[in-house]
Formats: C-alpha cells, sequence, structure tokens
C-alpha cells in the first residue's frame, strides 16, 4: 500500500481508502507502480485545479491528486499504462481543463463543441477505415429503439464489421458541477439520478462518501437496509436484461417472461419502500424509511416465487438451440483482452476478471454474509448471460439473509458537520459493476467542491469497441445490450 | 419446447384494464383502441428520445410494453422512425448536446403531430436544471401537447399521458 505512494492518509469511512496530494514524478510512478503490481484504476477526474486517480488494491483504495496549476495546467499521461484511462483524461481535458501531457488520443470527448466555453470544434475526427469494400455505417444519436443516445461509426465490409468507434457525451448534462451548486444533502438525489439503473449503488457511494467527510456512523439497521436495497436493484436489473437479451436474439417469449416477473419486483419494490426503482431510498446518514411490518414476509415469498421461475426459465434459455446459437461466440472479449483493456464489473466477471467488490472488500454488513461471486471464462454474450442469472440466484440467496439478519434499531442519523477542505470517497458494487464517489468540502465546511460520480461504464464502453470487431453488423444490438452500459452515467 | 409452452401456460394473461384518461383534459367517456383505430385505421405510432435522461424514465417506457400494461393491445405501438410517427414522447432535460437531434426528429415527423413531455425534467428540468450543458424542459425547445410529471412517471401515467394527447387531440384537430 505504501509502497504506491508516498505520505499516504488513511481516510475515515466504511471503506478503506488512502489519499495522498503527490507532484508530477510520483503521480507516474505510483501509475507504473499500481501497473506492476495489477492494481487497477477505478477513476481518472478532474476537480478543482487538479487532477485525481483512484486505484483499487487488495487493501482498498488509494486516491492521488495531483495540483496543475498555470496558464495551461496539464499532467503526465496514463493511458498508455491504463488504456482506460484515454477517455477519462480527455474528459478531465473538457471539463477541466487539464490537459494529458503526451497522451496519444487528445480528441475532445464530452465537449462537442456547443458550451458557451466550448474548446472543441463541432467535427469530430473519426479514425477513417479505408480499402476495398469498405463502407461506413452511422447510427444515433438517436436510435431506432428505446435507448439512450448515442454515436456509432461502423466500418463494415459486407455484413462484418471491420471496426466499430463510438462518441459518446450527448447526455452530459454538466452533473459534476451541479453537485458544486446544490446542498450536499439534497445532491444525494442527483447521485441517485446520475444513471438511473443504478440510483441505488451510486446514492449509496454518495452517502458514504459524504458520511466519511462528516464523520457520520450510519446504524448498523440502515446498512442492512440499503444493502437489501442493492440486491433488489440488482435483481431488477438482471431480470430486465435478460427478457431484453432473448428478445434481442428473436425469442419474444423471453422477454415477455422476464418483463413479467421484473414488474412483480417492481411492484414490491413500490409497495415495501415508496419507488418502483428505489430512488431517493438511500438518504444520507441511512436510508428514508423502514421496511414496513410484513413487507420482510413478502419480500421473502417473491424470493421463492422468483427463484421457481428463474429455474423454469434458465432451463429454456439454455436448451433453445436458437438462442444459443446467437449467444455462444458472439461479442468476445477473451480474458488477456480483458485484463489488458480492464473491463470490470459483470462483464469483467464473465470474461474471468474475478473481482466483485463484495468479495473483495466487502464492507458492511456484506462481510458477513460471504458473497460467492459468479464468474466465467468465454466472455461471449452467453457468457454474460449465464453470469447474469448466477448472480440473481445469488442475491436471491443474500436477500433472504439479509431479511433474516435485519438488526433491530434506528435507520437513520443527522449528520455531522464535516471539517474544513474534508474529503470522502465511497464505493459499492452496483449490478453493471463498481460504482464510485469521491467529493471535497470547501473551505466553510458548508458546499461541496468538487464531487465526481464515477460508473464503471468509463472502463466498459472502449471495450465494447474490442467485442464487436469480426462479427456481423445485426448482432450488435445483442452484444450491446448483453454489456448494457450506461450513457447518463459515463456522459455525467 | 414443451417447457416453453407449459412456462407460458403457467403464467397466463396478466393484461390489466387500461387506465382512463385524465379525468381534468376529458370531454366524455370513450373506448380510446377503438377511438385510435377509428380515427387511425391503424395503431397509433409512438418515437421515443431521449433527449438527455438519467434512464430511469426509459425503463418506464419499456415497462408499458410488459404483458400487466400491454401497450400493443391499446392500439400503441413504437416505432424506429419519426416519419412513421404520430406521436414524439420525449425524456430527458433536453442535453444541449441533444437540442439539434431532438428538433430534427421533430421536424421530421408527418403533421398533424404529438409531442408528450415525459418525467420531472421533461416537465421542469428536473433537478438538473437549466445551465450551460442543458436546456431545460423539453418545451423550451420544441412545442408540447402533454406533460406528464414524476421520477420517473410509473407506466400507468406514461399510457395516461399518451391517450391524453391522443384524445384531447382526436376531438381538437382531428389527429390523422
Amino acid at each position: 500500500m505504501t509502497a504506491l505512494a508516498s505520505g499516504l492518509a488513511l481516510l475515515p469511512g466504511d471503506m478503506p481508502v488512502w489519499h495522498a496530494r503527490t507532484g508530477d514524478g510520483p503521480w507516474l510512478e505510483a501509475a507504473h507502480r499500481a501497473a506492476r503490481s495489477g492494481a487497477r484504476l477505478v477513476a481518472l477526474w478532474g476537480g478543482a485545479g487538479e487532477a485525481h486517480a483512484a486505484y483499487a488494491l487488495p487493501e482498498g483504495l488509494v486516491w492521488l491528486s495531483l495540483p496543475c496549476p498555470g496558464e495551461s495546467p496539464a499532467c503526465p499521461d496514463l493511458s498508455a499504462l491504463f488504456p482506460a484511462a484515454g477517455r477519462m483524461q480527455r474528459a478531465m481535458a473538457d471539463l477541466c481543463g487539464i490537459a494529458a501531457r503526451g497522451a496519444a488520443d487528445t480528441r475532445p470527448w464530452l465537449d462537442h463543441g456547443l458550451w458557451p466555453d466550448s474548446r472543441a470544434g463541432r467535427d469530430y475526427p473519426f479514425v477513417r477505415v479505408s480499402g476495398d469494400g469498405v463502407h461506413e455505417i452511422p447510427v444515433g444519436p438517436v436510435h431506432a429503439g428505446i435507448i439512450e443516445p448515442g454515436h456509432f461509426r461502423f466500418s463494415v465490409v459486407g455484413e462484418k464489421v471491420l471496426r466499430l468507434e463510438a462518441r459518446l457525451g450527448y447526455t452530459h448534462k454538466g452533473i459534476s458541477r451541479r453537485f458544486t451548486e446544490l446542498a450536499p444533502e439534497d445532491a444525494c438525489r442527483l447521485a441517485g439520478r446520475v444513471s438511473g439503473d443504478s440510483t441505488v449503488a451510486t446514492a449509496w457511494a454518495y452517502c458514504m462518501a459524504l458520511e466519511a467527510a462528516c464523520g457520520t456512523h450510519v446504524p448498523e439497521r440502515a446498512r442492512w437496509l440499503r444493502a437489501l436495497l442493492l440486491e433488489r436493484e440488482r435483481i431488477a436489473n438482471h431480470l430486465g436484461d435478460l427478457g431484453a437479451l432473448g428478445n434481442d436474439a428473436g425469442f419474444a417469449a423471453g422477454l415477455a417472461q422476464f418483463s413479467r416477473l421484473r414488474e412483480d419486483w417492481l411492484r414490491l419494490s413500490k409497495d415495501c419502500f415508496g419507488h418502483r426503482l428505489l430512488m431517493d431510498c438511500v438518504k444520507p446518514g441511512g436510508v428514508a424509511a423502514d421496511l414496513p411490518p410484513q413487507g420482510a414476509d413478502a419480500l421473502r415469498r417473491q424470493c421463492d416465487r422468483v427463484e421457481r421461475e428463474l429455474g423454469a426459465l434458465r432451463d429454456i434459455y439454455d436448451g433453445h438451440a436458437g438462442l444459443q446459437d446467437r449467444f455462444l461466440g458472439t461479442g468476445r472479449v477473451d480474458p488477456p483482452l480483458a485484463t489488458a483493456l480492464g473491463l470490470t464489473g459483470l462483464a469483467g466477471r464473465a470474461s474471468g476478471i474475478a473481482a466483485d467488490l463484495r468479495c473483495d472488500q466487502p464492507w458492511a454488513p456484506y462481510e458477513r454474509l460471504d458473497v460467492r461471486m459468479a464468474t466465467h471464462r468465454n466472455g461471449d454474450v452467453a457468457a454474460r448471460v449465464a453470469v447474469r442469472f448466477d448472480e440473481v440466484a445469488e442475491s436471491l440467496r443474500l436477500l433472504r439473509a439479509l431479511l433474516d439478519g435485519l438488526p433491530a434499531g434506528p435507520v437513520a442519523t443527522p449528520l455531522n458537520t464535516p471539517a474544513e477542505n474534508a474529503l470522502g470517497a465511497g464505493r459499492t458494487e452496483g449490478w453493471r459493476g463498481e460504482v464510485m464517489v469521491a467529493l471535497a468540502f470547501d473551505a466553510q465546511g458548508g458546499r461541496l467542491r468538487f464531487c465526481h460520480a464515477h460508473d464503471p461504464s468509463w472502463q466498459n464502453w472502449p471495450v465494447l469497441e474490442h467485442a464487436v470487431m469480426g462479427n456481423i453488423v445485426p448482432d450488435f444490438p445483442l452484444i450491446n445490450k448483453s454489456f448494457n452500459l450506461s450513457y447518463s452515467g459515463h456522459d455525467l | 419446447m414443451w417447457r416453453l409452452l407449459r412456462q407460458i401456460a403457467r403464467a397466463g394473461i396478466p393484461s390489466e384494464a387500461p387506465p382512463a384518461a385524465d379525468d381534468a383534459l376529458r370531454q366524455q367517456t370513450q373506448d380510446l383502441a377503438r377511438e385510435i383505430l377509428h380515427t387511425l385505421g391503424r395503431a397509433l405510432a409512438i418515437r421515443v428520445v431521449d433527449a438527455g435522461s438519467c434512464n430511469g424514465c426509459e425503463l418506464e417506457i419499456h415497462a408499458t410494453a410488459n404483458p400487466y400494461y400491454n401497450l400493443e393491445g391499446l392500439g400503441l405501438q413504437f416505432v424506429a422512425s419519426p416519419r412513421h410517427a404520430d406521436l414524439l414522447l420525449v425524456t430527458g432535460p433536453v442535453s444541449r448536446h441533444m437540442e439539434v437531434a431532438l428538433r430534427r426528429t421533430h421536424d421530421a415527423m408527418p403533421r398533424p403531430r404529438l409531442v408528450v413531455a415525459l418525467g420531472d425534467c421533461g416537465c421542469t428540468g428536473g433537478i438538473f436544471g437549466e445551465g450551460p450543458a442543458t436546456c431545460g424542459r423539453v418545451s423550451n425547445v420544441i412545442p408540447v401537447d402533454v406533460a406528464v410529471p414524476g421520477c420517473p412517471p410509473e407506466p400507468r401515467a406514461i399510457l395516461q399521458g399518451i391517450l391524453t394527447a391522443v384524445q384531447r387531440n382526436v376531438h381538437k384537430r382531428g389527429l390523422g
């Protein structure tokens, strides 16, 4: 841990997080050491005149801040060591003006040349593929289906995709700036809307960061209820994806069955927690409301019902030749490629990368639950489907354990006043992968100087471009869905 | 195959009765599916544009097509192109980066056309507000017929918003 950088100080909070301020040399040296030791780059962002990087080590998170003063602020490039850093650095340049010195790709990323203070031009220089019979298919930002906006540029020969280049940033809403405008307690609502499908994961990470900065300890019952919400969010999303993946492979009956299960699931969430998608159920200091008296029984019964149906549907999926023909071998990211590119979360686990924060760094109450990680080595659509089935089964087990062990007591506590310039970081394992929030208070302790909410989609979007290579264009929606990455969570 | 048939038979048909159009806007009671069919001679074609949402609204739009709400059974259908659409369903505070795309989608629709803005963001800009990166509410960019609040609005509210827009306009301007 201390080998990564000098002057690391342990921050208070639920998760082990070390922080240090560095210079240019140690910044690069730490990245080299992290890469050599197999640490993952969790996030890289700019805030308050500094570049920030967060690395996941077995012992915990190391957060480094590099002051970048001057007329044209810059920091050393990390994308040669961590490919995922490329787009994060381009976003940092767009949002904070901190450039990555010596980076291979310095094109604007989130800046489309439409803000009052834009530095980017209107035309984006896509990488051209030329040769006999090569043509381009531009898609988006408005898509044929009901999905978020983004632009995809396919270079194809016949049906085969030679190269895919994505251009994102269409849903950029100025979230990082908005965090600094809102009162920190109210900004939890914003955290819950960074990516609507991961509202619990992001709000919890935000609260963890805020509570760490304020030195507030959340009551035990609130932690258990938060975990209950997080596992329910995971299952809701997996059920939706499993249906949609069937549908994208031409199996509409799968969509009908899974969307029925998902609807039952959301309705009980509404009955027990007050919101179908569980928005605003996690709040600073605890949770918004306690479980109603009959809630636990209803939740248990639903777990039993879904488990039965899931078994039947898995048999149907596994035994359906047409479906398996579309799933197997499609959109493959093999383990070496996944490791090289830093694939993370659910998609990473389907490509042999055994990382799940609930197992690697179990925070309360997960340290009591002994979470079993689901992994697969094939890295294709079929593997991502299999991991989803396995994770639903495991989360059902966790939900029962959480309900059985739910401690008594209050479900929220008021926040303490933060120290001036207090820092805080929080991490959770959302359904898509690790969500991290890092924030800093201002000198008065009343407002946030910066807040970065990091969705794992940042890491996985570039890998999607590799997963598609060599596949046929009609398989793109299926491959894309099997990753199901967030546009909003990435565009910020 | 028998497993699939058994699963389908066991699950049954969970479709529920559709919501009524909003009484505040309704002139008289009608059978909407019949009315849509009578006026258009086909399903109402809906084009969805996410103009910058957090994707929460999209999750609930998808839910309207599940067997409980059975959107297509009501004579409503999502289509892939604005050129086929009678109604534009817009979510999100409109990001600067989606402003042009939203205008062009709207321009590409045949007349007469309807616009429903969905969610607190579509109605007011929501928690994201207005700023250098966002245009705020949908009506700041294109004219809106019906705005449905909620964060996100639940599937019944979404259907109600669509049906309200249709019903009001069937009377007012003879959609189709």
